[in-house]
């Protein structure tokens, strides 16, 4: 089985960005980058269903030079090769028809990917990418056992492939939905999945040696112009500090009097 | 083109509440292109829930069939984009729940136009550029869609409940043509619980890593949450560590909730967590750490071991 996964260079999302004082741009100078956490996921995913399976697990990134950091993490995890299409930041449907691109290059029977960026936030790239190739789509991928359960320490995937099916366990509002999606499919990966590798040393060592492909975006004849710009950015309002009470007693006593919410 | 296309949502027959907020969203919407609200109503034997939503909006086009009997995006991303040719909408909006999010992007590929994710709102007095959260809730940013045809998710916790209109709309049958299935149902676990759903509860209890482990997250917040008639919440660190469903998680990639009342026990307040409840209307803080960020956005913060706090509280409630 052929996996394509897709590897998004982010701002680390524990840290604070800072915005230009005329909010044209996000200062990203001085700021740690890291793999989009949920393609973390999505990358262990893939490992887990190769070594059920067989087969290849090809990362993919589109972004500047730099994002090779982040495709070697991945090829550092266990993934076999890389792919990184050199561009500007793209929107969500840019980044769904690149990989329309690339899916018709390398026919993989799955594109596992994130569900969201933790820097656009936009939730989008996975669902637009199956929408353009007609493809099913599971997204939000979680498992029924824990990720404290011996099935998670015993690496199995979540995502169970059987008789051309994918099986996919999702979360949604008001329980737990089980979908099979007829491959090839594309599954996007929420947290509770599983719980990423770190990459070993003789896996960094390994991953040098590894390829990682580079395609100047404009040789794949797509228009990127984005269907939708960010024109500006703003600090979130920020909502007033109140007050610390001494005590549990004072607590209700503010709640039922002050606030009025019990 | 000029009207808006609302994509209701149907649970147990009937809209779902979030739709209601999103009806809001829509109206402002056709107030600044100038056309009529329309609504889409899909499932299976859903001619209550698109009589219902007739009450809001100028036209309802129903898609019944056996093929929408489970919200599966295949489906019904092809039902929307038929639903944006019957109405001839220029923006479709939807509310970001876990089927809005799902299914609405899938529609944007269809119709190959650009969408916007749960948006905040208008970002000026007139024109369509909005508002929506991005790097964890960290910055505002001012989108505009370029495209003709545009489609927006809205986040339910920032509109009001849409009332009725004055005079009710009209409903018609409409036939979508869809592609050979390849996703199939297999199972529905409805979350048996007798507390009220997350995005919907008055009040929330929610944890953190300061509970140390999954037994004392469990010991301490289910009887306080019981107490209360809460739903429970959950930062991402405490989802992270496997204690609790990755749908109790509350947070700019969770959840979105804004109760009457928020209560954080043993969350340290990252913003991304702050980003998902910060529209609670009385928000109160329990952490041993003064330093806490969390205290920094409370009505109420209380510097106290949770461990002593917690059952105390549950006395004197």
């Amino acid at each position: 089985m052929k996996i394509l996964v897709t590897v998004k260079r982010v701002t680390d999302y524990e840290r604070k960005v800072k915005i230009t004082p005329d909010g044209s741009a996000i200062i990203t100078e001085g700021m740690n980058f890291v793999p989009n956490p949920f393609d973390e996921i999505a990358v262990e995913e893939a490992l887990r269903l190769q070594k059920a399976h067989g087969g290849e697990v090809v990362v993919v990134s589109i972004g500047a030079k730099d994002a090779t950091t982040q495709i070697r993490q991945a090829l550092a995890m266990g993934a076999d090769r890389g792919i990184l299409v050199l561009s500007d930041e793209l929107d969500s449907d840019a980044v769904a028809r690149v990989l329309v691109k690339l899916v018709a290059e390398e026919k993989p029977d799955l594109v596992i990917m994130g569900k969201q960026a933790t820097d656009d936030d936009a939730n989008q790239a996975g669902q637009l990418l199956a929408g353009y190739l007609g493809w099913p789509q599971a997204t939000f991928a979680s498992k029924t056992e824990g990720l404290e359960s011996e099935a998670e320490k015993a690496q199995k995937p979540g995502v169970v492939i059987e008789n051309g099916e994918a099986l996919v366990l999702r979360e949604v509002d008001g329980g737990l939905e089980t979908i099979a999606v007829t491959l090839p499919a594309v599954v996007t990966t929420d947290l509770r999945l599983n719980h990423p590798r770190f990459a070993s040393l003789p896996g960094i060592m390994k991953a040098k040696k590894k390829e990682v492909k580079e395609v100047p975006i404009a040789s794949l004849g797509i228009d990127v112009t984005p269907k939708v710009k960010n024109v500006k950015f703003a600090e979130p309002p920020t909502r007033k500090a109140g007050v610390k009470v001494a005590d549990v007693a004072e607590l209700v006593a503010k709640l039922k009097n002050e606030a009025k919410v019990l | 083109m000029s009207n808006v296309l609302i994509v209701a949502e149907v649970q147990n027959q009937t809209i779902k509440p979030a739709t209601l907020t999103a009806i809001t969203f829509a109206r402002e919407a056709a107030t600044r292109t100038g056309g009529q609200v329309h609504a889409v109503v899909i499932g299976q034997g859903i001619d209550g829930a698109a009589q219902e939503m007739a009450k809001y909006v100028a036209t309802v086009h129903a898609v019944d069939g056996d093929a929408y009997g489970h919200p599966l995006a295949e489906m019904y991303a092809q039902a929307i984009a038929g639903a944006q040719k019957a109405s001839n909408a220029a923006l479709i909006c939807m509310a970001a729940t876990a089927h809005g999010k799902d299914v609405l992007p899938r529609a944007a590929a269809l119709l190959e136009a650009g969408m916007a994710s749960d948006v905040l709102g208008f970002a000026e007095a007139s024109g369509l550029a909005m508002r929506r959260p991005i790097q964890a809730g960290n910055v505002i940013a001012t989108v505009e869609i370029t495209s003709t045809i545009k489609l927006v998710s809205t986040r339910p916790t920032e509109f009001e409940a849409a009332a009725p209109a004055a005079q009710a709309g009209t409903v018609g049958a409409l036939n979508v043509t869809l592609t050979a299935p390849k996703t199939r149902h297999v199972k529905f676990d409805k979350v048996t619980s007798e507390r009220p759903e997350l995005t919907d509860a008055r009040v929330v209890v929610s944890g953190g890593r300061g509970l140390k482990d999954a037994e004392s997250f469990h010991k301490l917040m289910e009887p306080l949450a019981d107490k209360l008639g809460a739903a429970i919440g959950a930062s991402r660190a405490v989802v992270d560590s496997g204690w609790v469903p990755n749908d109790l998680q509350v947070g700019q990639t969770g959840k979105v909730v804004a109760p009457e009342l928020y209560i954080a026990v043993g969350i340290s307040g990252a913003i991304q967590h702050v980003a998902g409840m910060k529209s609670s209307k009385a928000i109160v803080a329990i952490n041993k750490d003064a330093e806490a960020p969390i205290f920094q956005i409370a009505d109420y913060g209380l510097v106290a071991d949770l461990f002593k706090a917690v059952p105390e509280l549950m006395e004197k409630l």
